[in-house]
C-alpha cells in the first residue's frame, strides 16, 4: 500500500512542479527533506528513548497490570461471551493498557496474541467472529493518555501552549471509542 | 483544566518513578534497558521517516499540497473543516510514518497555534493508523472475512476527524 502512496507522492510532486514552475524548489525540497527527516528523527529519538525507558519502569512495577485490572469491567461489556479468565481476554486487556500508556511496542505483540486466541475460539473459521471484529475496531479507536510526539512537534514549531491540545484529544478519543463500539455492535447483527 | 494539561507529563513521570521505587524496581537500570529498545526502534523507522518527510516536502514545494487543498476547499469549507488538514486525514489511516511527516509539515507551515495546527494536533493524537492496524491483525489469523470491521473502523476515524474540529472550537477558542 505504502509503495503506491509514496511512489504517487514523489511523482505527483515532480509533475505538478513542471506546471507550476517550481521545479527548482522541488529539487531543493528533496535534498532538504532528506536532511530534515534525519533532524526530525533525532529529536524524536530522544523522546522515544525517554518514554520507552519510563514505560519499562512502569511495566516492571506492575502499572500495566494495574490498568488492566481497571479495564476488566469495560471488557465485560465489549466481549460478553468471553470467560473472564481466558487467554484471549488476558491478552486483550494487556493490549488495551499498553495502548493507553502509548507503548505500541508492547501493544502489538499482546494484540497479535489476542487475535490468535480469538481465532482459536472461532475454530479457525474463515468468517471472523464478532469478538475479533470488535477487538480490531477498538484497536483502531484506541485511547492514548499522553500523545507525546504531538506535544514534541508543537514545542519544536514554537507553540505557546504545546500541551493545550490534551483535553480535546482525551474527549475526542473517548467519544470516538464509544461511537466505534456502538457502531460495531449495531453492524455485527447485519453482516 | 489548563493545570491538568501542563501537569499531565511531569506528574506521570513522577508517578511512574515513585511507583517503581516503591515496588523495589531498579529504576535507572530499567530505564536504560527500555531506552535501549527505544533507540533500536528509532533506527528501524529512520529510513521510512526520511523517505516520507522527503515526499511531503516535495509535495509542499511543488505547490501540489496547496492545489489539493484549494481544489477540495469547496467540499470541506461548508463543513467547517480546515482544508489544510486534509492531507493528514487522508494519510493518517494508512501510515504512522506518513502522518508524522505531514503533521510536522502542517505545524511548520501554518503554525501550531493556528486553527489548522490545533485540529491537526488533535487528529494526530486521537486517531489511529486504521487500515494498517486492520491489515496487521487480520494477517496473523485464519479468519479472512473481516465482515463489518473495515466499515466500522473507517466510520470511526471519520467521526474522529469531525469530532476533532468540534472539540477545538469548543475547548480552544
Amino acid at each position: 500500500m505504502l509503495n503506491y502512496v509514496w511512489g504517487f507522492m514523489m511523482i505527483a510532486a515532480v509533475i505538478v512542479s513542471i506546471f507550476t514552475g517550481n521545479l527548482a524548489d522541488v529539487g531543493t525540497a528533496a535534498i532538504n527533506g532528506a536532511a530534515e527527516g534525519v533532524q526530525l528523527m533525532i529529536t524524536m529519538t530522544g523522546l522515544v528513548c525517554l518514554w520507552t525507558g519510563l514505560m519499562e519502569i512502569a511495566e516492571k512495577s506492575g502499572m500495566i497490570l494495574g490498568i488492566s485490572f481497571l479495564l476488566r469491567p469495560i471488557t465485560r461489556i465489549l466481549f460478553p461471551k468471553l470467560p473472564p479468565k481466558s487467554e484471549a481476554l488476558d491478552a486483550i486487556v494487556m493490549n488495551m493498557s499498553a495502548n493507553i500508556l502509548g507503548i505500541s511496542n508492547a501493544a502489538t505483540p499482546f494484540g497479535l496474541r489476542a487475535m490468535q486466541a480469538l481465532d482459536k475460539r472461532n475454530n479457525g473459521r474463515a468468517r471472523a467472529s464478532n469478538d475479533m471484529c470488535m477487538f480490531v475496531v477498538i484497536n483502531t479507536a484506541s485511547i492514548q493518555l499522553l500523545p507525546t510526539t504531538v506535544i514534541l512537534f508543537r514545542t519544536n514549531s514554537g507553540s505557546a501552549a504545546p500541551s493545550e491540545i490534551l483535553l480535546p484529544i482525551w474527549v475526542v478519543s473517548a467519544v470516538t471509542f464509544i461511537v466505534s463500539v456502538i457502531l460495531t455492535k449495531l453492524m455485527e447483527k447485519r453482516s | 483544566m489548563q493545570f491538568f494539561s501542563s501537569a499531565a507529563i511531569p506528574f506521570t513521570i513522577a508517578f511512574i518513578i515513585f511507583l517503581g521505587l516503591y515496588r523495589g524496581v531498579p529504576v535507572f537500570d530499567a530505564f536504560l534497558s527500555g531506552a535501549k529498545n527505544g533507540l533500536k526502534t528509532s533506527i528501524t523507522i529512520l529510513p521510512s521517516i526520511i523517505g516520507l518527510v522527503c515526499a511531503v516536502s516535495m509535495l509542499r514545494a511543488s505547490g501540489a499540497t496547496d492545489l489539493l487543498c484549494h481544489g477540495l476547499s469547496c467540499i470541506t469549507e461548508p463543513l467547517g473543516f480546515p482544508t489544510e488538514v486534509l492531507p493528514l486525514s487522508l494519510l493518517r489511516p494508512i501510515s504512522g510514518g506518513a502522518s508524522t511527516a505531514v503533521l510536522n509539515d502542517i505545524l511548520n507551515a501554518y503554525g501550531p497555534d493556528s486553527f489548522a495546527g490545533r485540529v491537526a494536533s488533535v487528529i494526530a493524537g486521537a486517531s489511529e493508523t486504521t487500515l494498517y492496524t486492520l491489515a496487521v491483525y487480520f494477517a496473523s489469523v485464519k479468519a479472512k472475512q473481516t465482515r463489518h470491521t473495515l466499515l466500522a473502523a473507517l466510520l470511526g476515524s471519520l467521526f474522529c476527524m469531525i469530532a476533532s474540529v468540534i472539540a477545538v472550537r469548543l475547548f480552544l477558542s
